[in-house]
Parts: structure tokens; sequence; C-alpha cells
């Protein structure tokens, strides 16, 4: 139960304290790590903050849109510039939790939860994160895809681009308590288009595997091909491939997979929920 | 055992304290500074009873690390009233019945509070937003929605 808490100014130093103690957990907002240590997590035995101005700073000026880590979601609410993201950083717990609550530790929030990560996966996140040996970026994908062996990096900042249009990245929650619970399925999708085409469509998913994942074989149905009926249909039947979701209190896996394609149809073709 | 020295402002009054490291901020006010208005609901975030104002914004007592208010400022329930008088949510509270076993009702009120501290006539949407991190478990949701309703009125007519 006695833990530690070591307080530092700059990122790198934090990151070294991070790195060099296998029982230290970093904490930004507190929304995960508190959690943690309330229910007596004795493999907590050092908590460490930093107070790195690097880690508040948004930056929306450019066509990749880049947000300190331990920006919460209420600072994205109040954010002017994305509004595109606002849907996602409202659908995070209650006012409460969108105070406390970091970017950056959205990141590892274990299924159900997590869901800006999805709206960054879809919108082609990178993660910057410090190492002993400088910051290294490197795409969300893969961060999320190794995030258990991520844990003695600091996550400086996320990136992610501006949407084509307004229209072009869509967000949806599915939540028995709306919006705040943890997700039946959480859906983003970016699809520019060009020449009345869709290119380079993404799709995200969440609470439908460990993280947040693409669903790639319903980008492929898109990709190429006006968004209509036909190509929405194709999309919806392939929303469930390479998806692992599991069995939880919200939902079976079994109802997840079933209703997956619903959810991707109604929000291609702009359905309500 | 490590611990810290840790300074805030406990409803407007300054409070020093060595803290046990990695004391969540609910167990701090209630058994160190004796302040047991906020409650211990969940300890996990998802019921909103510990609900309490750091420098002005409702956060989650249970979740925040203690050291993380050095030098902020927190309020809680015990320190809305104004002198012998009741806030005028509290006020609306009683007379409204909202508030049945009591619980929920110090985290409602600080959430309460925060929306009315920024927005002083909110909509009913508004306040069904704001509280919407807030379990109630026996009042039920309307008396409460129709307290801070009527809270705002009084507000606005003392103006």
């Amino acid at each position: 139960m006695p833990v530690t808490v070591k307080t530092f100014q700059a990122v790198s130093e934090a990151a070294s304290a991070l790195s060099s103690d296998r029982a230290a957990r970093y904490l930004g907002g507190g929304t995960l790590v508190m959690r943690d240590l309330n229910e007596g997590d004795v493999s907590i035995a050092t908590v460490i903050r930093a107070t790195d101005r690097a880690l508040q700073g948004i930056d929306a000026a450019g066509a990749r849109i880049r947000i300190g880590a331990g920006v919460t979601f209420a600072r994205v609410l109040a954010e002017r510039e994305l509004p595109f993201l606002h849907p996602a950083a409202r659908s995070i717990g209650g006012p409460a939790v969108r105070n406390m609550g970091t970017v950056g530790g959205n990141l590892f929030a274990p299924a159900p939860f997590g869901d800006f990560t999805v709206a960054l996966l879809a919108l082609d996140g990178m993660v910057s994160v410090q190492g002993g040996f400088g910051v290294r970026d490197m795409p969300l994908e893969e961060f999320l895809q190794s995030r258990d062996r991520q844990a003695g990096a600091l996550v400086v900042a996320v990136s992610c681009i501006r949407p084509a249009s307004a229209d072009a990245f869509r967000y949806r929650k599915i939540a028995r308590i709306k919006p705040k619970g943890g997700s039946v399925i959480t859906l983003a999708a970016h699809l520019p288009q060009s020449g009345g085409r869709v290119s380079g469509a993404r799709i995200a998913l969440g609470s439908m595997a460990p993280t947040a994942m693409r669903a790639k074989a319903a980008e492929r149905a898109l990709e190429g091909r006006p968004l209509d009926a036909t190509a929405i249909s194709a999309a919806a039947a392939a929303a469930g491939e390479g998806t692992t979701p599991t069995d939880n209190s919200l939902a079976s896996a079994w109802y997840r997979r079933e209703v997956v394609g619903v959810h991707l149809r109604r929000l291609l073709s702009g359905q309500e929920s | 055992m490590a611990r810290t020295p840790l300074q805030f402002r406990h409803n407007g009054r300054d409070v020093a304290l060595f803290v046990d490291g990695g004391s969540n901020l609910l167990v701090v006010l209630r058994e160190m500074v004796g302040d047991t208005t906020p409650k211990f609901g969940c300890g996990q975030g998802g019921c909103g009873a510990c609900t309490v104002l750091i420098d002005g914004d409702a956060h989650l007592s249970c979740l925040t690390l203690a050291e993380a208010v050095e030098g902020r400022a927190v309020e809680t329930l015990d320190g809305i009233k104004s002198g012998p008088n009741l806030h005028p949510l509290q006020r609306a509270f009683a007379e409204g019945f909202a508030a049945q076993c009591g619980y929920c009702t110090p985290g409602m009120l600080m959430a309460a509070k925060a929306l009315l501290d920024r927005t002083p006539q909110p909509s009913r949407e508004q306040v069904v937003e704001a509280i919407s991190g807030n379990i109630c478990r026996c009042t039920g949701y309307e008396p409460i929605i129709n307290a801070v309703l009527a809270a705002a009125a009084s507000l606005r007519a003392s103006a």
C-alpha cells in the first residue's frame, strides 16, 4: 500500500524514472491509475507525474492536429478548432471524468473503455513516445498492438489528421448508459472522397478487441467505390472480420459480432442509432 | 512509510498535512481533514458521490491523487453555505424533496454548483448533462433536476 509519488518537471526525466522502475506507473489525470491504487494493486510501488508544458499543448493550426497527452477531454471540448473530436470527447464519462481524463491516458484504457482512441485511430493517429533515447513517433495502430510492452515509455502527445470535410468523419458510441457508460461498440470512420469515390477509408472499432482496432475488411469494401447502398452493405457484411470481442456485463461477444454490421451500416448511411 | 507534505485550500481555509504517498483526495478529506461530506461510493469513478470542486471544476475526489491538489482550492459541500444560511441549491433540494437517503446528495450538489457557477440559468438539458456522472439510487432524477432549476430561478430572482 505505501506508494512513492515522484513529480518531475521535464518529460524526459519522468520517462527515465518510469523506464528504470518496473513497479512504476505514470499518472496523468488519475482515472486509471488511482482506480488501481484504490483497489489495492500491490504491483504499483511508484507513481510518476510530469508537469511539463509539452503535455498540455494543442496545435490545431495545420492539417495534422497535435494534442499533448495531458490534455483533458474538457479541454478538447473547449477547443473551437476541434469540433470533429467533440462527439468522442463528450462520450467519455460525466463532467468530472472529462475534467480529469486525459487524451494520453485514454490510449491505455482497457476495453470496453478508450473511446477517444477509436476516433484517433480512424483519423490516422500517431503517438509521440518519450523513451530512453529521445522522442519517437509511431502509428497509433502499432502503439496499440504493443501497448502492454509500452509501460515503460511515456506518451508525450498524440496527433491526427483534420477530416477532409465535416461529413467525412463520423463517430458513434453504442452504450447502455448513454453516453458515459462503457461501450457495447464504438465506431469511427474517416471517408475522404475523391471524384465521387472513397479514397483512403479508415474505420476503427472499440470494444471489439482488447484495444481499438481497424476494420480493414470493411475499409477494403468501401475503397475506390461510391458511398452507396451496395458499398455500405458490403462494408457492413465485412465489419466483423478480424474482431475478437469478449463477453462482459455490457454485452456478449456473440451480440457484439452480430450487431457491429448493423451499427456500421447506420453510421455510414447517416441513420440514427 | 513515505509521507509527503501537502498544502491546499479547503473551503477557503489553508490546510497543511503530511499524507501517505498515493492517497486519494477523498481519503485525505474524510480521514485527515475531517470533512465527511464527500462520500465514498465506488472508488472507481462511476457513481459521482465523491464529487468536489478543484479550482472551480468538478472532479472525482476518489480518483484524484492527493498530491495533485498541492496549492489548489478544493471546495466541498461543507463549504457552499453562506454563514448560517443554506446555499440556494441546498434549500431547493430540501424543499423540493430532492434527497431521500441523501448518499448521492453531496456529489449531486457539487456537480450542480459547478454548473451554476458557470451557467447561472441552465436549460433542463444542461442540468441533465451536469449530473450525468452522478448516480442516484432512491430519489430518482426528476426531483433533483427540478431542484437545480428552482435554485437557478431563485438565484435569478435575488440578483
